[in-house]
């Protein structure tokens, strides 16, 4: 079995990164311009670490799925991003919010990686503020900052409801200068198919051109592969239509670990199904808990007149209301994180107490809010978000309470790194969602951004020299070299083997079908049973794919139901990995949950004594089962203890 | 040179040729507005601005501001045709807030310089060219007030061809005003709307005293 | 109520960037709670399951912020509604009957790829020009270091809300690309950090857009009107004076 060695170095929490920088070999600006690095993804961490990495001196080559580099689902993140910078004078530091991340993460990650990613937080927003970010200001001149779940300071800075999308356009605006400048080279509308090693070494992608349907080949003397989570397996999430695990699948099918599949965020505030024909599920900010309550009645008879349709939320005084997270967790109230959030929802739901027409659905209600700051100030706060509600649902929020319920968020869970962010396979990391590293079983809200710049522009830019400065006598690689053949070979085969089903399944009635089994068994509540139905459900459906789908068109052309087909082909196997893991880890934790592991409270249940340890799943072939490995987590410097958001 | 080959360059043309062209809208109005009252008076000023250097100078400064405004609108024009693609939408709206003026000022223009062209016909070409030529018919071409009484004293088809002018006229103003302000970058969230009112009394003050003389001269001629 | 509705859909299909194009027309029973882009991949597994090829069109956050959508709908980029994306339309803005025609974004600049997906790599290359604030990662102030008013840091945020979806070339009747420009160029000079390289930022995205072919803006709002961000035109008059003054100081 393969030693799973993290690198963490050496030395007291708050030296450990400080020490590595000072000790890690670099390579020279002369040496800088031999060596090209891929990196495939423009997202938050791909377009910070592309910026940073051609700014350094680097050839980089940069890929992305979407028309322009801008468009990565990065964007679509509200809230805000989290920095220790301690403006408020509230308490924050660095500490605190390591200390916050690792409690928020149900104490499953690395300890030096989530230290590592408080210390660089600060320089993030400074770094953002440079480029022109405009974060929401005081009047005074200065930062503004508001409070998100897990968290007991205000450490979250925010542009309204949009800080994902002004995030990502400052580090599109820095890609856009290194690609104006030629030092990186921009490839639009690719997507990535395989990682080719030579040598034990990553030196190389095959890509798809969207447009043309042409299988491409690049080499370079590293890969970054930073293509985000992967909860599309799920149907319904609140991912692009295009976010998809199918980079990180074949890295991992090259022999790169998979770390922790089952852990997958479900986020407490979205607006609930609504139909078959629904596409994708849209997130309420959760910065709409600062201010918005949430509850489901007390009295059934009054859940059940609601889905009959017969009442409207208004209608129910409030001395009948259960506001639920507040009775639970007095402490955090409804800013408990997000799976406590979530969890929370769907016992009330499951209990009878759903507030819509499915059952699915609470209520998060502003008339306090209303009452006691004026609707003036709550249309300035959360306006946008409310107008978006209305389109959606056709409900005004200003006077019926808002109907949330939880869904598919994030991935936790990805390519196993080390503390380098290299995953096993030498030359080839992955950054961001795409890897597994600082968020633990959970994630706090405003932790994502926060993550993906740390990644891209602080630790990657150093972590990679570590890595390249042996490569700087390795000459470029001719893309002609078998390996590239082989790879090239491989994927047409694929591509054709998919064209010449000619079933009967559309892709996206199979991609519906396993949407449904993973929410059934692996979503929010799993248990052992469930789990290896689910396993043996998803071994059929994946069957029945590859028996009955139908394709129209041609593989070497635009098409679009083939790109469709080739990632639901991997989710099919990443569903399966997520099922698998999610029985190996018998406890409950973050966003896993056993129903076999909980308190007499109902809340999560870990075990620290046998599940202190990322699972990585290393692949062994098709139709074999994987193998885990183990990296133990040993925590030094904080001690776990049992979450708690009750007082 | 940027004022040729940039967009906004090109653009700094229209507005500056435009506000001049009002300018001087504005200047011969005053002068209209003195021919309701005296013809006398109208025909001082016409000696003034007959056959000497300063008004042969102001001529040519203001017959070149006419064929800047105007070469600079095909070539706007064309570029921006050019610009919209080979393919046509086949359905188009006029969103709401989008003036109608101020998506048809290249056909409002050529109704203007018709109307110039009619205009210049009347006046100029009897008044300023002729007294250059040395060629005269019955009137003398200083005698403007006489021209303006026989072009317009009862002669419905010239008055109603000058009220389609400067109906024309206005519509290309209202836009065109604010346009140039907006051109010159003198704008922000709360004096748009403002410049836009602006424009439209501009528009209307100018276009309206016009056609007010016009109807005066058709029934009364100039002052006595 | 949103109720069950019957519309005639009008699609414009087109091979490829060279290949003619014509109008095809699709019957579509719909329910107005649906999503126009949910329409529009119902009808797409219909076309699917009849062995045709689906329409093509750009999309995927699906929420109205990736800028990815670009669908001019009963002559309106992004439809009917005001401030909203092509996904953000729900069917509730039909009625029972109406024919909807759906056309790609006509403009020079944005050549169609096929059926309904233009390039919109025009935009990408004026920003490459100079849509940035040329800082390196690492070595900057702390962010509190200079206070920014709020005032200017509000109209820096309502400029840079621009998703560049295109809708403002797309809806212009010249083809201009000035609201696209003005929100950027816009944004970084109301910030201090972006003041420092305005005049040559406002001049080099303004030789960009010319040379990629965009119209010459001729003020008539079209852009701000159908901007899915309600972007506003004062700053394409801030846009005008910046690059006026850049000009006269050269």
């Amino acid at each position: 079995m393969a030693e799973i060695n993290s690198k963490i170095p050496q030395g007291p929490l708050a030296e450990k990164w400080t020490n590595y920088k000072a000790h890690q070999k670099l390579v020279n600006p002369a040496n800088k311009r031999r060596l090209d690095i891929i990196v495939v993804g423009t997202g938050l961490a791909g377009a910070s670490a592309a910026a940073s990495l051609a700014e350094m001196g680097f050839n980089v080559l940069n890929f992305c799925i979407q028309d322009s580099p801008r468009r990565a689902h990065s964007i679509a993140a509200q809230g805000g991003i989290n920095a220790a910078k301690n403006y408020q004078n509230d308490g924050d530091s660095v500490y605190r919010l390591f200390y916050d991340t690792i409690k928020g993460g149900d104490y499953r990650a690395r300890e030096a990686n989530v230290y590592r990613l408080a210390e660089v937080s600060n320089n993030i927003i400074d770094q953002c503020v440079a480029q022109g970010v405009p974060f929401a200001r005081e009047y005074g001149g200065l930062l503004d900052n508001r409070s998100f779940g897990g968290a007991q300071v205000s450490r979250t800075f925010y542009a309204r409801g949009q800080t994902g999308q002004q995030l990502l356009l400052g580090a599109y605006s820095a890609l856009s200068r290194q690609i104006g400048k030629g030092k990186v080279k921009m490839y639009n509308r690719h997507e990535m198919l395989d990682v080719v090693i030579i040598d034990g070494r990553a030196r190389g992608i095959i890509t798809r051109n969207l447009i043309t349907g042409k299988i491409e080949r690049y080499a370079a003397h590293a890969v970054v592969v930073a293509t985000g989570g992967y909860v599309n397996t799920f149907f319904l999430s609140t991912n692009a239509m295009a976010s998809n695990g199918s980079a990180a699948w074949q890295c991992y099918k090259k022999g790169a670990y998979f770390a922790n599949p089952c852990m997958v965020q479900i986020h407490p505030t979205c607006i609930p199904v609504k139909g078959d024909f629904q596409s994708k599920l849209t997130l309420m900010s959760e910065s709409l808990r600062n201010d918005g309550r949430i509850w489901v009645p007390k009295k059934l008879e009054d859940a059940k007149a609601l889905q009959a349709g017969t009442k409207k939320g208004k209608d129910i005084p409030e001395e009948d209301r259960d506001y639920y997270l507040e009775r639970r967790y007095p402490a955090f109230g409804n800013l408990v994180p997000r799976d406590v959030a979530s969890r929370a929802a769907k016992e009330r739901c499951d209990a009878g107490y759903g507030v819509n027409n499915t059952g699915r659905a609470v209520f998060l209600d502003f008339s306090e809010a209303i009452g006691r700051l004026g609707k003036e100030v709550v249309k300035q706060k959360y306006g946008n978000l409310f107008d978006m509600y209305e389109e959606i649902t056709d409900d005004n929020p200003y006077e019926t309470p808002m109907m949330i319920y939880p869904a598919l968020h994030y991935s936790m869970g990805g390519l196993w790194v080390d503390y380098e962010l290299m995953t096993s396979i030498p030359g080839l990391f992955a950054i961001g969602e795409a890897n597994f590293s600082d968020h633990g079983a959970n994630r706090l809200g405003a932790s994502a951004l926060m993550q993906g710049l740390a990644d891209g522009y602080f630790v990657l830019p150093y972590t990679i020299q570590n890595y390249l400065s042996d490569q700087i006598q390795v000459p470029r690689f001719s893309t002609d070299l078998p390996e590239f053949d082989a790879a090239e070979k491989a994927i047409k085969e694929r591509i054709n083997k998919l064209m010449s089903i000619k079933g009967k399944e559309t892709v996206d009635s199979i991609h519906k079908r396993l949407g449904h089994i993973m929410w059934e068994h692996i979503g929010m509540a799993r248990d052992e049973k469930g789990l290896q139905e689910a396993i043996k459900m998803l071994k059929d459906l994946k069957k029945e794919f590859w028996s009955n789908v139908f394709i129209p068109g041609s593989g070497d052309d635009q098409n679009t139901e083939l790109e469709k087909a080739l990632r639901v082909a991997d989710f099919l196997e990443i569903g399966e990995l997520m099922a698998r893991d999610a029985l190996n880890r018998a406890e409950s934790c973050g966003g896993h949950f056993r129903v076999e592991h909980q308190t007499e409270e109902g809340e999560a249940l870990r075990h620290d004594d046998k599940f202190m340890y990322v699972a990585c799943w290393e692949y062994q072939g098709e139709d074999k089962d994987p193998v885990l490995l183990k990296e133990d987590l040993n925590y030094q410097f904080v001690t776990p203890q049992t979450r708690n958001y009750k007082k | 040179m940027w004022l040729l080959n940039s967009s906004i360059g090109r653009k700094l043309i229209m507005s500056i040729s435009g506000l001049f062209l009002i300018l001087f809208l504005l200047f011969h109005l005053c002068m209209n507005i003195a021919a309701v009252f005296s013809g006398e008076a109208y025909n001082m000023v016409c000696e003034l601005l007959g056959t000497n250097w300063y008004a042969l100078v102001g001529t040519l400064v203001l017959a070149a501001g006419v064929v800047v405004h105007f070469v600079y609108a095909i070539m706007l024009t064309l570029q921006n045709r050019r610009a919209r693609g080979a393919d046509r939408y086949a359905t188009s709206a006029r969103p709401k807030g989008v003036e109608w003026a101020s998506q048809n000022m290249f056909v409002l223009g050529v109704i203007v310089i018709l109307g110039l062209i009619l205009h210049l016909t009347h006046f100029w070409a009897n008044m300023m060219l002729a007294e250059l030529a040395g060629v005269h018919g019955e009137i003398a071409p200083t005698d403007g007030a006489a021209f303006i009484n026989f072009y317009f004293q009862g002669n419905i088809v010239n008055t109603v061809l000058y009220l389609i002018w400067f109906a024309a006229l206005w519509f290309h103003l209202t836009h065109g005003f604010w346009s140039a302000i907006q051109t010159l970058g003198w704008n922000n969230n709360i004096w748009l709307s403002r410049w836009e009112c602006i424009s439209k009394w501009v528009a209307t003050i100018i276009c309206g005293l016009f056609a007010i003389v016009t109807i005066i001269f058709y029934l009364n001629g100039v002052g006595a | 109520m949103d109720k069950d509705i019957k519309v005639t859909l009008k699609v414009w299909r087109q091979k490829g960037p060279k290949a003619k194009g014509q109008f095809e027309t699709y019957p579509m029973e719909i329910h107005q709670s649906v999503s126009f882009l949910e329409m529009l991949d119902i009808l797409n597994e219909r076309l699917v399951k009849e062995g045709k090829e689906p329409i093509v069109f750009d999309h995927d956050c699906r929420e109205g912020i990736c800028g990815m959508c670009s669908l001019y709908v009963n002559g309106h980029p992004h439809g009917p509604a005001t401030g909203a994306t092509t996904c953000q339309l729900y069917m509730r803005r039909f009625h029972d009957g109406e024919t909807i025609t759906i056309e790609p974004w006509r403009s020079a600049g944005f050549p169609v790829i096929r059926d309904l997906m233009v390039d919109r790599s025009a935009y990408d290359k004026i920003m490459q020009a100079g849509g940035f604030v040329s800082v390196n990662t690492g070595g900057v102030p702390d962010a509190n270091a200079i206070p920014i008013p709020k005032k200017d840091a509000d109209l820096a945020m309502d400029a840079a809300a621009c998703i560049g979806c295109g809708a403002c070339a797309a809806a212009c009747k010249n083809g201009s690309a000035m609201l696209f420009v003005s929100a950027k160029v816009s944004q970084l000079a109301l910030l201090p950090q972006g003041r420092v390289e305005a005049a040559r930022r406002a001049k080099a995205m303004v030789a960009k857009m010319d040379e990629l072919g965009f119209g010459n803006c001729t003020n008539t709002r079209a852009c701000e009107m159908e901007c899915p961000k309600n972007i506003s035109v004062s700053n394409i008059a801030r846009l005008n004076r910046e690059f006026l003054k850049a000009k006269l100081k050269d």
